[in-house]
């Protein structure tokens, strides 16, 4: 009897949970776009998290252009390639991040804005 | 009132800074109301009707006091009292219309005075509006104002029921008209409802403006310090109300701001970089929101605590949830300013 329940379940399901939510707490992962002061009324903006399935360089080239800023790909050592982006570009981006047709169509929730 | 002056503000904002107040519309949408520092608004609130067939029907009499009740009572209140002289005609107009309609509204309140009386009562109003209302005196002014109020709902009434007859009309302080006690015709749910919203923001305006929603703490201090610096003057202030350390909002205030500064002697924090008091107190009411506030039960009485992972966890204390929260994290900062001299 015991036996047969435990053929039942083939896989313990706490341990397993337990994993998975290990793991997508790791693949949850924020794009977060951030303001920097420069000197006088000169800020950056910089992307930082954008997922390595796009050409960040195809991205920047786009955004370049749309925004009209300039901007580099900066790869940081902890952080990935950072886009960062001259002036403050918070709302411009966030809206090229989600849109579906003429930017990533990415999900809003996965992006954080900070600064003030 | 304001609801449809910022519509975009009012969505975001659960957090206020004490000049501001959160003011529960009649129907129930929940408005910031930057109050000024004589109390105008406040009085003009409470002297103006906030129904709106009841204000519609006032427009039609006069329109200052539909400008009045629009918005702003100060910037009003100029203009208004210019119009009074063509007011006065308009209600001289109306007052010939009055006594037959009269018995169509169906209040026992006693019949308006004559036109003159009645444009100078109008002016007095007026002055009302400006005035800071603090003492019992200016209280008891404030009253005879209401009853003043109440006489020109009940033309409003007699207006509207000449009018058309269907739209339902009545005192709303004073319980007559269709809200009479014996009074049997049905009352529509609307009209209840603002009714309710009004005599609650009359009699306990505590409950109708700073309800949970609200949460207030004092406007953050922003000095400049030289050019590049600025002071954070009240953090230990701020910081004591939320029951939070220093460190971490000032950790979460570097953050954010993608800058770094430091404590002085007497406790300030210094910014580097310029920020107004604004971006100072957006910053702060996202910290609000992430780390103060519980998302359970919307209380800010909440603790937070560092858990056993290196984990911090907020408890609120009210209802006893308990959720963690992010570490704060800096992220990339850009190198401003000076290259690096050690870098490769």
């Amino acid at each position: 009897m015991s036996t047969q329940i435990e053929n039942l379940k083939s896989y313990d399901p706490f341990a397993e949970a337990d994993d998975d939510s290990g793991q997508t707490k790791q693949t949850q992962e924020y794009i977060h776009i951030r303001i920097q002061q420069r000197n006088g009324r000169k800020t950056l903006t910089t992307v930082q998290g954008i997922p390595s399935k796009f050409d960040h360089k195809k991205i920047l080239k786009v955004i370049k252009k749309e925004f009209a800023c300039n901007g580099t790909i900066i790869s940081d050592s902890e952080m990935g390639e950072v886009i960062q982006l001259q002036g403050d570009q918070r709302s411009k981006i966030r809206e090229f991040l989600t849109d579906s047709e003429s930017g990533l169509g990415l999900d809003d929730k996965t992006i954080k804005v900070h600064g003030f | 009132m304001s609801a449809e002056e910022s519509p975009k503000r009012n969505s975001r904002k659960s957090v206020a800074f004490t000049q501001e107040q959160v003011v529960v519309d009649a129907d129930g949408s929940v408005t910031m109301v930057a109050s000024t520092a004589d109390d105008t608004k406040e009085t003009a609130m409470s002297h103006t009707p906030r129904t709106p067939p009841l204000s519609e029907a006032l427009g039609a009499f006069t329109d200052a006091p539909a400008a009045a009740a629009d918005d702003d009572a100060a910037a009003a209140a100029t203009p208004a009292a210019e119009d009074d002289g063509e007011i006065d005609l308009s209600l001289l107009k109306k007052k010939k219309k009055k006594p037959k309609t009269e018995a169509a509204a169906e209040d026992g309140e006693e019949a308006a005075p004559a036109g003159g009386e009645d444009g100078v009562d109008l002016t007095m109003k007026k002055k009302k509006k400006k005035k800071v209302v603090k003492d019992e005196d200016e209280f008891a002014k404030k009253l005879e104002a209401l009853k003043l109020e109440g006489k020109e709902g009940d033309e409003a009434a007699a207006a509207a029921v000449a009018g058309d007859a269907d739209v339902q009309e009545g005192d709303m302080e004073k319980g007559t008209g269709i809200y009479q006690h014996d009074e049997t015709k049905t009352i529509n749910y609307d009209l209840l409802t603002e009714r309710f919203f009004a005599l609650l923001s009359q009699k306990n305006p505590d409950h109708a403006s700073s309800g949970t929603r609200s949460y207030k703490i004092p406007p953050p201090q922003c000095l400049r310090e030289g050019n590049k610096k600025t002071i954070f003057a009240n953090l230990p202030e701020i910081c004591k109300r939320m029951k939070r350390a220093d460190e971490h909002v000032t950790a979460y205030l570097f953050a954010e701001l993608g800058t770094n500064g430091s404590v002085d002697g007497s406790r300030r924090l210094v910014i580097k970089g310029r920020f107004q008091q604004k971006q100072i107190e957006n910053v702060l009411r996202t910290y609000i929101i992430e780390y103060v506030t519980c998302k359970t039960c919307r209380s800010p009485n909440t603790e937070l605590s560092k858990g056993e992972n290196r984990l911090y966890f907020i408890t609120c204390n009210s209802c006893g949830s308990r959720r963690s929260v992010q570490a704060i994290k800096t992220g990339f900062s850009a190198q401003v300013g000076k290259r690096r001299k050690n870098k490769v």
